[in-house]
């Protein structure tokens, strides 16, 4: 039953991915049917690894499948260790393999060691706050990845573009690169330039590109449950506050003398203004709400997300700890719950990458505000 | 800060991996990445747009050379018409002077056949009477002659003259 379902479901899936996104795209179909399938991995996976007889954990499970590591965790025992790199307190670099901090017996590798009770972040023994960690974490390589993704599917692109051009060549592409170039030509034309507007987008529109692409991929490469993707980037404060701060500083670096006169003196009544600055104070929290707004927004859809499908595969095992029958029957409906909210995710994969860049085009053709007056 | 988790405290690695890596992706891209394919599609556009304009203007220009084409074919149409008009008023024209024109001389022929004939008439009549007039004298002399002799056979005579002047 499960594989009928799970076959319809695909069928259906392929039929609403072929028939409204881009007809005759077959390598992105098998893409969007391989991505599927991985999708629904962890239910069986992470039967066997978990423990039976310590109770369950839900929420630690779930930080800890969140957080950033400085290992990868495949299956079972096996990880990836990845390169640390942190400064001594006393001055000097190192580089080591964080298998390192396994070889000791209290973990500790040349006075380094991983705290358990503070976020599971490198201390050096002595010292209470942290040493400079630039360690190629998981998130780190996840973000490699997901750029290494991005550069295969638009250089190659690119190149087939500027092959074309210099034949003389005007004809469309088709497959795979009708995909990238329609997805591509929508977000610029119906969301960089509506936003921005005709006379300034072209500045923008390759940042602004970049950020879509960023942050698509990374949100379906965090829907991939094993090694190449599975890391929960786009649901980390860290990364969002950097993409938040770059919609900022273009808003506020190439914002015009009308923006700010708007934001320091605005069109209000002069009681509103002049006493009390009650108007550019509002302004001017407003200047820092925005992107605050874009940061928080799409940390908390992907965190949520994935909170929603780590708690349903969670709750297999929390159930068959109560009886077999119960795990069994909630195995179904988890399943069919995961199925629906990794479908879910996907969209929001989509709609937050959208979201993101387009209410950034909004808040920077905000800043360039004279052609609302020129009428 | 102590409690929270740690995706929701940035973290310095994190956000200097992240930075240096955006910007990486980023120039990368737009230098070598989404220009390519923006210009591409922009030309295909500018191209698309000059052939259909291109085409309207042949189609245009077709449509006015067939109207030409039309329009001299008319034109030849009428002068052949016209031309044809002409020559058959030209012809008509000449057949009526040559008629006329026989007429005339026909006329004048038979008139100044009339005047001849009426002319050889007068002469011939002139001539008869003349003859006549002699035939008379001579007549008239041979019956005087005759008369003289005796009446039956001037009679006679006079008879047998007749005879033969008839």
């Amino acid at each position: 039953m499960r594989i009928r379902n799970f076959s319809v479901f695909l069928r259906s899936q392929k039929d609403v991915f072929v028939k409204e996104v881009y007809p005759g795209m077959s390598i992105f179909r098998h893409i969007a049917v391989a991505l599927l399938l991985l999708l629904c991995i962890p239910c069986g996976a992470n039967a066997s690894t978990e423990g039976t007889e310590e109770p369950i954990n839900v929420q630690e499970i779930i930080f800890d499948h969140m957080s950033d590591a400085y290992e990868w965790h495949l299956w079972g025992h096996t990880h990836i260790s990845l390169p640390v790199i942190v400064k001594h307190h006393e001055g000097g670099w190192e580089v080591f393999s964080s298998a390192r901090f396994h070889e000791s017996a209290d973990g500790t590798y040349n006075g380094f060691y991983i705290d358990h009770e503070r976020k599971d972040k490198i201390y050096e023994r002595g010292y209470e706050d942290r040493p400079w960690d630039l360690s190629i974490t998981k998130d780190v390589l996840q973000i490699w990845i997901n750029i290494a993704v991005m550069l295969l599917i638009f250089i190659p692109c690119a190149r087939w573009y500027a092959r074309r051009r210099a034949e003389g060549d005007h004809s469309a592409p088709k497959g795979f690169r009708g995909a990238v170039e329609m997805l591509t030509m929508y977000i610029h034309d119906d969301v960089i330039k509506a936003c921005i507007g005709e006379k300034h987008y072209r500045r923008y529109a390759p940042y602004l590109l970049t950020v879509f692409f960023f942050i698509f991929v990374t949100n379906l490469m965090g829907l991939i449950p094993i090694f190449p993707g599975g890391s929960n980037v786009t649901g980390n404060l860290s990364i969002t506050l950097l993409l938040a701060v770059g919609t900022f500083l273009l808003v506020n670096i190439f914002g015009n003398k009308e923006y700010w006169k708007e934001i320091l003196w605005p069109d209000v009544p002069m009681m509103m203004k002049c006493p009390v600055p009650l108007m550019p104070v509002v302004e001017i929290i407003g200047i820092f709400t925005k992107p605050f707004a874009l940061m928080m927004r799409l940390f908390a859809n992907m965190f949520g997300g994935h909170t929603v499908i780590l708690s349903l595969t969670c709750l297999i095992f929390i159930t068959f700890k109560v009886s077999i029958g119960m795990g069994s029957s909630m195995t179904v409906v988890s399943f069919l719950m995961l199925i629906f909210m990794n479908c879910l995710e996907l969209l929001v994969a989509f709609l937050q990458a959208y979201v993101f860049t387009m209410l950034s085009s909004v808040y920077i053709g905000l800043a360039h505000p004279e052609h609302h007056h020129a009428k | 800060m102590g409690n929270l988790p740690s995706i929701l405290t940035p973290d310095f690695g994190l956000l200097f991996w992240m930075l240096v890596s955006f910007l990486v992706v980023f120039l990368l891209l737009a230098k070598f990445g989404f220009p390519a394919i923006i210009k591409a599609v922009e030309e295909r556009k500018n191209f698309i747009d000059e052939s259909l304009s291109k085409a309207r203007q042949a189609n245009e220009k077709l449509a006015g050379i067939q109207a030409e084409s039309e329009k001299i074919l008319r034109e030849a149409r009428e002068q052949q018409a016209q031309i044809i008009k002409e020559a058959m008023a030209t012809r008509d024209g000449i057949i009526q002077d040559a008629r006329d024109k026989a007429q005339l001389e026909g006329r004048n022929l038979l008139d100044e056949a009339k005047k001849q004939i009426e002319a050889e008439k007068e002469v011939a009549l002139r001539d008869i009477r003349t003859q006549v007039a002699d035939l008379s004298v001579q007549i008239a002399e041979k019956v005087i002659r005759q008369q003289l002799l005796h009446d039956d056979e001037q009679e006679k005579f006079i008879a047998r003259m007749l005879e033969d002047v008839k």
